[in-house]
């Protein structure tokens, strides 16, 4: 449950001010951006997300990086179940790259 | 790319245990608490403990949410979401976790509508598909996972949504921290901080560690060469007799915090007078409840809680585990009664709990990093 998943913001939304469209390994699912919101991500930035909800901004490489320590601990199939499971609202999905499978 | 390669290379992880074995005195036995349980995790998994020198000690501290939550809150929670037209959320960490009288998802099996969510947000997704029903997300966690709880009230609120509540039971990690420290069976040499947390609260709150505790305290990543340089940080300052915080996850963690994350909590929470946590007791001011002006969406102030106190189970010492007394090993249920498979105790189930890990990996003994490392 302390996992941080590194997603690239895609989109925003354009119904939900606070609501964005990240793409995590080439799943994508609505995050909430409220907790960023003093200095709000635009697309292409790169976020750590919690629970849904964008934690921090991160760099692309830190981004990388954060991966490969969830592949490393174990945890990159569990944060990838996590993404898949936010908002089951059918966004459009792709397989997730299989570089990041164990 | 060479950033993650490095974190990936063997030999800077035996440098770093080399460094370790050159700093530590070894006419000193030094006892470093790791606060956050993803570390505890990394640690089990990585095998560092055989990249350290006897006299380096890893105490594994209280930071696993699930596992500081007392069996009573899970027993309420249960209890409320037995009222017809209830739905009870809550993420898959919670589902196995064992009340009295069985596990949310035993619940389930049972019939009571039981669903796994991912986000706080989610749960409100149900209130909203789910009008002629009453959605209660039943929420733990530390400073991390406390702000989306904040976040998710405030767009109820916003909203309108009356068929939603949070069943609060935010716990914040410094209180704890203190509780250790006063404990008098304890003795701690430093911290390795933790991660995640400190994005949201910095480094700031730390500061009392090491100025009214004299004990050094590192904030830190999560890969097996993070926690090492961390504990390669504490040692010199140990070496040079100094206390300080400092923060070795500088990628992530920002030195003030998340200040939006903070107002969101703020707005939302206020300090609870005193809360119960598994194996540490009551510790006053060390949990979240929900302020008058968000009730409505208060499961305790909207419905009425039994307030069950459980005792654990007798044979179970998830205390001692829990403040580092014994180690999981050396609890009488410890792979027999209790495995992940079949868990007594909240340490064992969650993968960040000390007993999961514990069993996962130092009782099977797979290869590790370290083992690797020394081919």
């Amino acid at each position: 449950m302390c996992l941080a998943i590194p997603g690239k913001i895609v989109e925003m939304d354009s119904q939900n001010a606070y609501l964005a469209v990240v793409d995590v390994v080439g799943v994508r699912r609505k995050v909430d951006l409220g907790l960023l919101q003093d200095d709000p991500p635009v697309p292409g930035d790169w976020v750590l997300i919690h629970v849904g909800f964008a934690m921090s901004k991160i760099s692309e490489a830190d981004a990388v990086d954060q991966m490969q320590t969830l592949r490393m601990l174990g945890e990159a199939e569990a944060a990838m179940q996590e993404v898949r499971g936010y908002g089951l609202e059918n966004q459009e999905q792709s397989e997730p790259d299989q570089r990041w499978k164990q | 790319m060479k950033f993650v390669d490095e974190f990936r290379a063997p030999e800077l992880i035996t440098k770093a245990g080399e460094e370790i074995r050159r700093l530590a005195d070894p006419n000193r036995h030094y006892r470093i608490m790791e606060v956050c349980g993803g570390h505890t995790h990394a640690i089990y998994r990585f095998g560092l403990k055989d990249l350290l020198p006897s006299n380096v000690e890893l105490i594994h501290g209280p930071g696993c949410p699930v596992c500081v939550l007392p069996m009573g809150r899970i027993d309420d929670g249960l209890s409320l979401a037995a009222q017809p037209n209830f739905i009870f959320a809550a993420f898959g960490d919670m589902m196995r976790v064992p009340g009295t009288h069985g596990s949310p998802l035993e619940y389930k099996a049972r019939g009571m509508d039981v669903r796994i969510v991912y986000s706080p947000a989610d749960a409100l997704k149900l209130a909203r598909s789910n009008p002629g029903k009453h959605v209660m997300f039943f929420a733990i966690g530390f400073e991390t996972t406390a702000p989306s709880t904040a976040l998710t009230l405030v767009r109820a609120k916003a909203e309108g949504l009356h068929n939603f509540s949070v069943f609060c039971n935010h716990v914040t990690i410094i209180p704890a921290i203190r509780a250790i420290l006063d404990s008098p069976d304890m003795r701690l040499d430093g911290f390795v901080g933790p991660g995640h947390v400190s994005t949201v609260i910095g480094c700031r709150p730390y500061d009392w560690i090491a100025k009214d505790e004299g004990k050094p305290v590192v904030v830190s990543g999560f890969e097996p060469l993070d926690i090492l340089q961390s504990i390669v940080m504490l040692l010199r300052q140990l070496r040079k007799g100094e206390a300080k915080v400092e923060n070795q996850y500088k990628r992530v963690v920002p030195w003030e915090g998340n200040r939006a994350a903070l107002r969101a909590m703020a707005e939302v929470f206020e300090l609870r007078p005193y809360f119960e946590w598994r194996g540490l007791g009551f510790i006053s001011q060390s949990a979240l409840k929900i302020r008058a002006s968000y009730a409505e969406w208060d499961s305790e102030q909207r419905f009425s809680v039994p307030g069950v106190r459980v005792t654990d189970p007798k044979a179970a010492q998830c205390g001692e585990v829990l403040k580092g007394v014994l180690k999981p090993a050396q609890c009488k249920l410890f792979g027999r009664e209790c495995t992940p498979e079949q868990p007594v105790g909240a340490l064992m189930v969650s993968s960040e709990g000390s007993c999961a890990a514990y069993y996962n990996y130092e009782h099977r003994k797979p290869v590790t990093i370290a083992s690797a490392a020394a081919i």
